[in-house]
């Protein structure tokens, strides 16, 4: 449980210090860049869950398409590569304050509602019972999801293709 | 290990998720800053379901996962056709509508 706990502590340290460089580089491609080491930190964080198959989605998904994706919309919209700009707007102050306010009302709450709960890990998740459940219970949404993912899809061609 | 350290880590990236959409000016990092948030959401739902010991936080954590991809797909087409039509994804400059 300690090394479990030190792993964490090291996993968070890095994703909160990444994510606030997301939010604060002045540089295109390295905050993009940032932001894999946060997905990652969180893909690490499911592991040490001992939920494997969501790590291999995030990995694949997240760090595989999403952040190409991410890449290419900088390179679309002609980011200027390497050099450094003034990415922020004026209301830096007002935004910070929002945030901290947030982030006290939510850790009040969590500290007050779940203060002493313990996770308990009993083993693994096994995939097969991950597709059971999302073929059996969540038939439904999983197919909503589906043809959501196709509606995207077809949209995001229709509203960026040149005619 | 505590059900309320990956609460609260998740908390802290939400929060900086919001800063992020607050703060930025150009759209693509409004973008990441989203994709933040909703990896926090992510890491509440595993997390709940790790403590539960119930699949279900996995299986909705997935569909967040699709969404978002679908969420981002959407999202950085605008973005391309905004900056084809008015050369400049800074979200400040984009105020056709304001009155």
């Amino acid at each position: 449980m300690v090394a479990q706990n030190v792993v964490f502590g090291i996993l968070a340290a890095v994703m909160i210090l990444s994510a606030w460089k997301v939010v604060t580089t002045k540089n295109v491609v390295r905050a993009v860049l940032y932001l894999v080491v946060v997905l990652a930190g969180a893909g690490a964080q499911y592991l040490l869950l001992a939920q494997e198959f969501i790590f291999v989605v995030q990995v694949i998904v997240y760090i595989g398409a999403i952040v190409v994706l991410f890449l290419f919309g900088t390179m679309l919209t002609r980011a200027p590569i390497g050099r450094d700009t003034d990415l922020d707007n004026d209301q830096k102050w007002l935004a910070a304050l929002t945030a901290l306010f947030l982030v006290g009302v939510m850790v009040a709450v969590l500290s007050d509602a779940f203060g002493n709960t313990h996770i308990k890990i009993s083993g693994v998740q096994r995939t097969a019972d991950v597709a059971n459940s999302m073929f059996g219970p969540y038939l439904i949404p999983f197919e909503v999801v589906s043809v959501l993912l196709l509606a995207a899809l077809v949209g995001a061609i229709a509203i960026a293709r040149r005619d | 290990m505590l059900l309320n350290q990956f609460l609260f880590l998740a908390a802290v990236l939400f929060c900086i998720g919001v800063y992020g959409v607050l703060a930025r000016r150009n759209a693509v990092l409004v973008l990441a800053s989203i994709e933040l948030m909703l990896n926090a959401v992510n890491i509440n739902l595993v997390a709940f379901g790790a403590y539960r010991h119930n699949i279900a936080g996995q299986v909705f954590a997935l569909f967040v996962i699709t969404i978002a991809a679908a969420e981002v797909g959407v999202g950085l087409a605008i973005v391309v056709l905004i900056f084809r039509n008015r050369a400049s994804i800074a979200l400040d400059e984009s105020d056709l509508m304001k009155g």
